[in-house]
């Protein structure tokens, strides 16, 4: 490690360019995860590239489409941003009990959705928010949906050299609702047991559309589509949601860790979709 | 590898390895000691510094991402010899047993009273989450954020 590199951007063009010739260096946003890997030894870069001057990666924005937020944008600023709460509210909901004011201040969005730790809790909700990661590498870059971005834990599709730049979040429609809740052993700070985050577009009277995902029990975060078949189409009522939530069991593959059991993670996940589920059709006016 | 930053409102230039903590930076390079070292690992706080008017983990740092930045530690909330309104209403609170904690509760302290003069109980339970009291003193710790809420206020309205 006393050989590290360590190397500044300002430009994207001349980041990608380097990552392009040194593909075995690691990216550095916020740091909050790099250096405590570092420091375990789990990771031993030889070469590590600081991509936090790029301004152009950092920073929310409305545009026509919605939504539009920078890798570098840091979990504190989605947090306290008024935008957010108003065209991305299961994320803002997720920034308000995340980490601590300390790592939020640090700790980015695009940094949050590379480490791909299976209980990142910004995925859960930019899945039912139909969110698409935008990447860049040199000579081009490519536009994909939230739920193609894992292969599995600390895996994405991100390919060497390839960064990822953007964050975009389709403007939500009228009565369309959104839930985030989140189950940890104390409020702050601490890993998610299971995280659940649904939206829902309602039709007259019936449940036109809905997204549900779940963080922390599977090898990924995961959309819960058995769940969202029983639902689509139908008009909601408590049983209906009791029953459709209990499906859940049939997208999710949770483990045993430190955290809790596998069994305790199934049952929560239960619990948790059926929450969101009854918040975000409430908040849909249904 | 040279890192320059300003240090308590003094402009530093030091050579360092990349790889070390900007943590270690501080004590090991630069003598601010009352930055302390805990878990390393951003769970406890204790090695909390403010990094262009922000609360940070110094552990959570590599040294070179300090490059051009403001850094405020303990060291720099006296003025003239002078305690800050923070540090005083520790003392007159007793918001402390061992200590270690301390330089990083004012530090989160400060960061809070900064941007909300008059916080609530709630709000500053929340601001000083990611800070831990191993012995336990956090109803007078919370009782010293009010207390020094106050001060401040007082000050800042006699000057005004």
């Amino acid at each position: 490690m006393s050989m590290l590199e360590y190397r500044r951007f300002s430009s994207l063009e001349d980041a990608l360019r380097f990552l392009s010739e040194r593909p075995d260096a690691k990216i550095v946003a916020g740091g909050t995860d790099l250096v405590v890997q570092m420091r375990m030894g789990k990771l031993k870069p030889s070469t590590v590239a600081d991509i936090r001057g790029i301004m152009e990666l950092r920073g929310i924005r409305e545009s026509d489409e919605g939504l539009e937020i920078g890798a570098l944008t840091t979990i504190e600023e989605i947090r306290e941003s008024s935008l957010v709460e108003r065209l991305a509210p299961p994320l803002w909901e997720a920034a308000q009990e995340f980490a601590t004011w300390q790592i939020r201040n640090m700790g980015t969005i695009g940094g949050n959705l590379c480490n791909a730790s299976p209980a990142a809790d910004t995925a859960p909700p930019l899945m039912v928010l139909g969110a698409r990661v935008r990447t860049a590498r040199l000579g081009g870059g490519r536009t994909i949906p939230i739920e193609e971005f894992f292969r599995g834990p600390g895996e994405t599709i991100l390919e060497k050299g390839e960064l990822l730049t953007h964050v975009h979040i389709p403007r939500p429609g009228d009565s369309e609702g959104h839930a985030f809740q989140r189950l940890g052993r104390r409020v702050a700070h601490i890993l998610s047991i299971v995280s659940a985050a649904a939206a829902v577009g309602v039709e007259d009277g019936r449940i036109g559309w809905v997204r549900v995902a779940l963080g922390s029990v599977a090898p990924t975060p995961v959309r819960a589509r058995t769940v969202e078949r029983e639902l689509t189409g139908k008009t909601p009522s408590r049983d209906l949601i009791k029953s459709a939530s209990e499906k859940v069991l049939n997208d999710i593959k949770p483990i045993s860790d430190v955290r809790a059991s596998a069994e305790y993670r199934r049952a929560m996940s239960v619990v948790l979709v059926r929450r969101v589920l009854e918040k975000a059709l409430r908040r849909a006016g249904a | 590898m040279r890192i320059r930053f300003t240090l308590n409102g003094r402009r530093v230039e030091v050579d360092a390895p990349p790889h070390i903590t900007l943590l270690e930076l501080l004590r090991n390079y630069l003598r601010t000691t009352g930055v302390k070292r805990g878990c390393e690992t951003g769970e406890c706080g204790a090695c909390t510094i403010l990094m262009d008017g922000k609360p940070v983990n110094s552990c959570l740092i590599l040294a070179p991402m300090a490059e051009g930045a403001e850094i405020v530690t303990v060291e720099g909330l006296a003025e003239d010899g002078r305690l800050h309104p923070i540090q005083e209403a520790f003392i007159e609170e007793n918001a402390l047993q061992c200590g270690y904690c301390t330089p990083g509760f004012l530090i989160t302290a400060k960061a809070l009273l900064d941007r909300v003069p008059e916080p609530s109980v709630e709000l500053i339970k929340d601001a000083l989450t990611g800070n831990i009291c191993r012995c336990g003193a956090y109803r007078m710790i919370i009782s010293a954020v009010l207390r020094a809420s106050e001060k401040m206020r007082t000050t800042s309205a006699s000057q005004g």
